[in-house]
């Protein structure tokens, strides 16, 4: 019997071998495929949804290769989604990135800048978000399983999704404002952090992710 | 809680193996790159460096072999530079599994190259090092000068100006290296790090000089810098990043334990 098979999803932006090697490494059970076919994707058991970059540039691809249309159909097929970064970002309503981009509207709300003079205590704090930074962990969640609460996640970005709807967060971060970084409806979980690069916790929510039963 | 200063041990390596000059004198072979990598990762190390030193075609493909088998067993960030000079040089480091590269001398000979590098990639994966030495006299006002050939060679450009103008061309993070102080092992140049610190917007890496966990306490708190580069310190087994992490903590700094 061939293995179940966790489909990477693949519109040219970024690097997605950490990603793919860091399932492998926790979803040994599972085949693990980068691709950009609709088909390959359409018919793998769990979808990942990553991004890095600029939201203008993703969105392009995403529209592209019509992903704007294949990724809320395999939301509503029920199959676990997982989107990273970028692809919150891109999952959400609207971002103010790049003089304002359409989003794909999955989650309703707006990604923000965090702004040029963002302050904690006092000091002046960096634009990127970049590091590694705490999460607390709002809610219960199966993709929560084994994690510590307040546990180290590894963040680069500039700018932060703020859900509409509140009982979507099950993660928030504090970097000179309170924000989300895990949002989870049905199905579907986005986190803005790279799990990938986030050492123990990040495979730990990986592997989590390969094993979900969403009842779908 | 908040945002953690970052720990990043430096693997300087050459023809495969780790090494670490000593001024670029006295080199000692420090072990497998991969090797070290991985016990940087379980350590709890929050990002890895790796400097690529050779000067060989032949060498450079063992690093690229060396990414791929990096990146396929830690998990944290990498970060690879020497010798990025191309968009395919970025491309191929990138694929190797690589998060960010670090570019250094191609940025001054054609600085255009960096704004190329952070529109073709994003800013989040494009580091400009800067290797930056005291130029004013003694009384003068402070100012550093950034050198190439492994600081013998002067180019005349303000290290602080030359960051901003870095960070402006899209540079995501900054590299900083103190020539005065590299392999010294009386801490990083304080006072170049605060002052590229609060020049820009993006993080800085104090880079040169570490010989001792105070020097590490000192560049955040005193050097302004978002995260701390040390080699030898680590390799030769003098401190682990656990314990450099807990001295940091004690001191008051946010480290991730």
């Amino acid at each position: 019997m061939s293995k179940a098979t966790i489909a990477v999803i693949d519109y040219g932006m970024g690097n997605l071998h950490s990603v793919a090697s860091a399932l492998e490494h926790v979803a040994p059970n599972h085949d693990i495929v980068i691709s950009s076919e609709a088909e390959v994707i359409a018919n793998a058991e769990r979808i990942i949804f990553p991004g890095v970059g600029a939201m203008r540039d993703c969105m392009a691809e995403i529209k592209r290769l019509n992903f704007h249309r294949l990724v809320p159909e395999l939301i509503a097929s029920g199959k676990p989604v997982l989107g990273i970064c970028v692809g919150m970002q891109a999952l959400m309503t609207h971002s103010e990135e790049n003089g304002g981009v359409e989003a794909i509207n999955q989650l309703p709300g707006e990604v923000k800048f965090f702004g040029e003079d963002l302050t904690e205590n006092g000091e002046r704090l960096k634009v990127p978000h970049m590091g590694w930074n705490t999460v607390s962990q709002t809610a219960d969640h199966p993709i929560w399983h084994g994690i510590e609460d307040n546990a180290h996640f590894y963040f680069v970005h500039s700018y932060y999704a703020k859900s509409e709807d509140k009982d979507l967060v099950i993660g928030r971060c504090q970097y000179g404002l309170e924000f989300d970084v895990v949002l989870a409806k049905d199905n579907l979980v986005a986190v803005q952090f790279h799990p990938e690069k986030s050492h123990s916790n990040g495979l730990q929510l990986l592997k989590n992710f390969s094993q979900w039963n969403t009842g779908a | 809680m908040a945002l953690a200063k970052r720990i990043i041990p430096c693997l300087d390596v050459e023809n495969g193996r780790v090494v670490k000059g000593v001024q670029f004198v006295d080199i000692r072979d420090a072990g497998d790159p991969v090797e070290v990598s991985k016990r940087y990762n379980e350590q709890g190390a929050d990002e890895i460096t790796f400097l690529d030193i050779t000067a060989t075609h032949e060498g450079r493909d063992t690093t690229v072999h060396t990414v791929e088998k990096i990146a396929s067993e830690v998990f944290i960030p990498l970060t690879v530079g020497g010798g990025i000079r191309t968009v395919d040089d970025i491309r191929t480091m990138l694929n190797a599994g690589a998060d960010k590269v670090s570019i250094n001398s191609a940025a001054i000979f054609n600085p255009d190259f960096v704004k190329e590098a952070a529109d073709r990639f994003g800013s989040q994966c494009i580091v400009v090092a800067i290797d930056a030495k005291c130029v004013s006299a003694e009384g003068e006002p402070k100012r550093w000068e950034i050198f190439t050939h492994g600081g013998r060679k002067p180019t005349g450009i303000d290290a602080v100006e030359w960051a901003r103008k870095m960070t402006a061309f899209g540079a995501g993070e900054i590299l900083l290296t103190s020539m005065d102080q590299d392999g010294m092992k009386n801490g990083f140049d304080l006072d170049v790090t605060s002052a590229i610190s609060e020049a820009v917007h993006v993080p800085v890496i104090a880079s040169g000089g570490v010989g001792n966990l105070q020097h590490l306490v000192d560049g955040v708190k005193l050097g302004k810098a978002d995260a701390v580069l040390a080699a030898s310190i680590f390799h030769f087994g003098e401190y682990s990043v656990p314990e450099a992490k807990q001295f940091m903590r004690d001191q008051g700094v946010e480290v991730r334990l």
